[in-house]
């Protein structure tokens, strides 16, 4: 069964159709890529799926339930959890404090029971400090708690961000471009990373990704978009002799200056 | 620029009324401190647009530009003399003259002025070249002899009582002021205990770090002791002026701390707070009042927990007309939101029960068992308490799940949400908590004036509030403690000053912004401080590339 489907999604900003007729199914517990040159409508199908954009045509459905029209914190909490192209963190708030509030929709207690210090409020603020601490652990950051998200180092950010996701305890996760702006080695080590989260905790992933290259290893089926249009779905090794594919990937290498498809780039 | 400034500071008076004041009896007026800080300001920011390292250049500069600022209150002197400029300016009086002359004939004042302001320069240069922690030193001891010159009246009534006090006293005031000697002693010590904290002050923190956490907690326990008791004797050590101002400084701690939790926390700006100040008075107004508009003839005790459910529901329909508004125009729909609240009360609509111009009278002060809280010494403890009450639920708030999705809200509106933060919750408690604490105030300040009136509630208090808290640092709680003694307390400790108020907020405004934007007491920072961990990025692998804040056009 699909945990995450888009029904013929389509979303249009003016005149342009950043997403054409979107059909998607993600099964549980799978690694899902969508891969795309530049203005693909990758971050806008995201946008859509979590409530950012409201579709102009079509459905997303989240466990056979339609979740499109729902406003984005209802859909966090029926689990979907996502990070951003360009980092997002709190930045004036502690790393520890961007993953407490990352297991927001996990707190039971009201503001009431906070100022009078009750023993379930007391209790319930360890539980979320202890797994706070537990991801920080896990991504490599406990020693760094007190510090400023923003005085963390590009790498960091990444890994906090994903803590920060992680900490909703979501059963999808959605994850935009998080090997942007690493070597090619680093990509390889979050990409480990990812394979980890879904074989340690269960986690259905949906992975954009700009290059190619870099998300063959581990997905289990790949969509290729290209000017919002489904180009080609299929597993990965298909993908890669997908004659439309290698079109679409040699023009756009062709347009846009200094895009090396199998090395480092930054911004995009 | 710090010539004109000069000058206009001696046209708008503030020179002449200051000058009223011995910093130093019959040397130095706060009056000659304010132009001569010109000066060494003029001196400074010469140096410093000189580069740091145009050491030849920076104390000639200085020099030339102190100079130039103490020829303009010359020129003035020999301008005034010639022509009657008090035609324009009201304020250029002969014993404005007699001031700049510093009683000399104004012939032999003018180099003198040149002179003066040139040394002023200089000790500007000076300033600037020094290494910061010296600089800092060196102020420290001037400000604290600049602070007991202006608070002179305040200490010499604090020091009486005891042979001890009062031999202080006469060793550091003469009857005009503070005398030459104690002004040097003062200086004197406070660099000498500036200089021994420094030696000590690691040792010191080692030495608390390395003790028990059970004596920790007794050390910390001792602090807070100390801390009440100080409060505790403030209105009788000080009398009932002061506790007067304090009670108007608590009024402003209660405001602040509510506005804070909007602002500071939450990130919603709201110009209309007064609104809830407002509402927590007239509820108080209307459930214990004697006079015709009383419905209940409640206690105040009763009327508190009302005035505070009362604002807290007026706070959340406040919040629903703006959940949607963002950025600027959050600004301008709570201020409209403000205005409506003090127009219906004017209304004539509403006049029947709220009284419309002529507000709510004979209000009963508080009771307990018979005995009335009605001197400023009584409402002064009513208020503390209050206060103590109000920052207690605000740093257990700050600390807490919803303290959090409040900053989350304020750093990014968006991934708060998308993280199942709902922004309709969380923003309409910040506005009915805020509004709530805002009541409180309200409330008391309905009993201490015995009666409300429409034109109490001002925008002009929304204005100080937010200032307040800004000037304490956004997210603080001490700074809003900060920012009420000093912007509500020092004024009207000063009242004599009390003409030059709004030149003299906007200075200190536009000075913090460009000196210290985060505030006098900034949160995050003192939150770091308590945890005691470095800033210093720590080496990271190659992948410390800075990409953030590239990314295309995302939501
Ligand atoms: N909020 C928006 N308003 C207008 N156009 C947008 C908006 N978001 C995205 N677009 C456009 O939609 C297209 C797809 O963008 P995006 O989804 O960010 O691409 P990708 O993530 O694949 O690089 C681009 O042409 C972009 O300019
Ligand atoms: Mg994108």
């Amino acid at each position: 069964m699909s945990v995450l489907a888009l029904d013929h999604l389509t979303k249009r900003f003016g005149g342009l159709i950043a997403v054409s007729d979107l059909t998607l199914e993600v099964p549980e517990r799978t690694i899902h890529s969508v891969i795309g040159p530049n203005g693909a409508g990758k971050t806008t199908v995201f946008n859509c799926l979590t409530g950012f954009y409201r579709p102009d045509e079509g459905h997303v459905r989240f466990r056979e339930e339609q979740i499109d029209g729902l406003s984005p914190d209802e859909i966090a909490r029926r689990g979907v959890a996502r990070t951003y192209q360009n980092i997002r963190l709190f930045a004036n708030m502690t790393v520890l404090d961007n993953v407490r509030v990352g297991h927001h929709i996990h707190v039971t207690g009201t503001w009431l029971g906070t100022v009078l210090n009750t023993r379930a409020a007391r209790l319930e603020e360890a539980r979320v400090l202890d797994e706070a601490r537990r991801l920080l652990q896990f991504v490599g950051l406990d020693d760094q708690r007190e510090r400023l998200a923003k005085h963390l180092p590009y790498g960091a950010q990444r890994r906090l961000e994903l803590a920060r996701a992680l900490a909703s305890r979501p059963a999808v996760l959605l994850l935009d471009e998080p090997a942007a702006g690493m070597s090619p080695r680093e990509a390889l080590d979050t990409m480990a990373f990812i394979r980890r989260l879904r074989d340690e905790l269960g986690i259905t992933i949906v992975l954009i990704e700009h290059q190619m290259r870099v998300v063959m290893g581990i997905s289990d089926r790949v969509t290729v978009l290209d000017h919002g249009v489904a180009i080609a779905e299929g597993p990965p090794a298909a993908i890669q002799r997908d004659p439309r594919v290698i079109e679409a990937y040699l023009g756009a290498r062709h347009a846009e200056t200094g895009f090396a498809s199998d090395h480092v780039h930054g911004a995009s | 620029m710090f010539g004109g400034a000069a000058v206009y500071l001696c046209l708008v008076g503030i020179v002449e009324t200051f000058s009223r004041r011995w910093v130093i009896a019959d040397v130095v007026s706060l009056g000659h401190v304010v132009l001569l800080a010109v000066g060494a300001g003029a001196g400074y920011v010469a140096t410093m647009s000189h580069g740091e390292f145009a050491r030849r250049r920076g104390p000639l500069a200085a020099l030339a530009a102190g100079a130039l600022v103490g020829a303009s209150p010359a020129a003035l002197l020999v301008g005034g003399a010639a022509i009657d400029l008090r035609v324009m300016f009201i304020n250029a009086s002969p014993q404005l003259y007699q001031i700049l002359a510093l009683g000399h004939a104004p012939a032999a004042a003018v180099p003198l002025l040149v002179a003066l302001g040139a040394a002023a320069g200089l000790a500007g240069w000076a300033l600037a070249a020094m290494a910061p922690r010296a600089r800092r030193t060196l102020l420290s001891g001037l400000v604290v002899v600049l602070i007991v010159g202006i608070f002179q009246d305040l200490l010499q009534l604090l020091l009486q009582g005891p042979a001890v006090v009062t031999a202080v006293r006469g060793a550091v005031f003469t009857v005009d002021g503070p005398s030459a000697g104690g002004a040097a002693a003062l200086c004197v010590l406070t660099w000498a205990v500036l200089a021994a904290r420094g030696r000590y002050d690691g040792a010191l923190r080692r030495a608390t770090a390395s003790l028990s956490p059970g004596a920790q907690r007794g050390l910390q326990a001792l602090r807070w002791a100390l801390v009440v008791g100080l409060l505790l004797i403030v209105p009788i050590a000080g009398g009932p002026f002061v506790a007067q101002v304090m009670v108007l400084v608590g009024l402003y701690i209660l405001m602040g701390l509510g506005l804070n939790l909007e602002v500071g926390f939450a990130g919603l700006l709201d110009l209309g707070f007064v609104a809830f100040f407002a509402i927590g008075a007239y509820t108080v107004a209307l459930l214990t009042s004697r006079g015709e508009h009383g419905i209940a003839h409640w206690s105040f005790w009763a009327a508190v927990p009302a005035a505070m459910a009362v604002s807290l529901v007026a706070g959340i329909l406040f919040g629903i007309p703006v959940l949607r508004v963002r950025g600027d125009y959050l600004a301008i729909a709570t201020l409209g939101l403000g205005e409506i609240v003090r127009l219906l009360v004017l209304s004539d609509a509403l006049r029947p029960w709220l009284g419309g111009s002529f507000g709510i009278v004979l209000i009963p002060k508080p009771r307990i068992d018979g005995w009335e809280l009605s001197g400023p010494r009584e409402l002064y403890y009513l208020t503390l308490v209050a206060s103590g009450f109000i920052a207690y639920v605000a740093w257990r708030l700050q600390d807490s799940p919803l303290g959090r999705a409040w900053m989350a809200i304020r750093e990014d509106e968006d991934v708060a949400e998308a993280i199942g933060i709902s922004l309709v919750t969380t923003k309409l408690l910040a506005y009915g908590l805020g509004g709530a604490m805002g009541g409180v105030g309200g409330a008391i300040f309905a009993v201490l004036v015995g009666s409300v009136f429409p034109q109490s509630f001002s925008l002009l208090i929304s204005i100080n509030v937010l200032v307040l808290i800004i000037l304490g640092g956004l997210g603080s709680l001490w700074g809003v403690v900060v920012g009420a003694l000093v912007l509500v307390g020092l004024p009207e400790l000063l009242r004599e000053f009390g003409d030059y108020r709004f030149l003299v907020y906007g200075i200190v405004l536009v000075v913090m912004m460009l000196f210290r934007p985060e505030g006098l007491l900034p949160a995050a920072a003192q939150r770091r401080e308590l945890h005691a961990v470095d800033d210093v990025p720590a080496g990271e692998p190659a992948s410390a590339i800075a990409v953030s804040g590239a990314g295309s056009a995302e939501a």
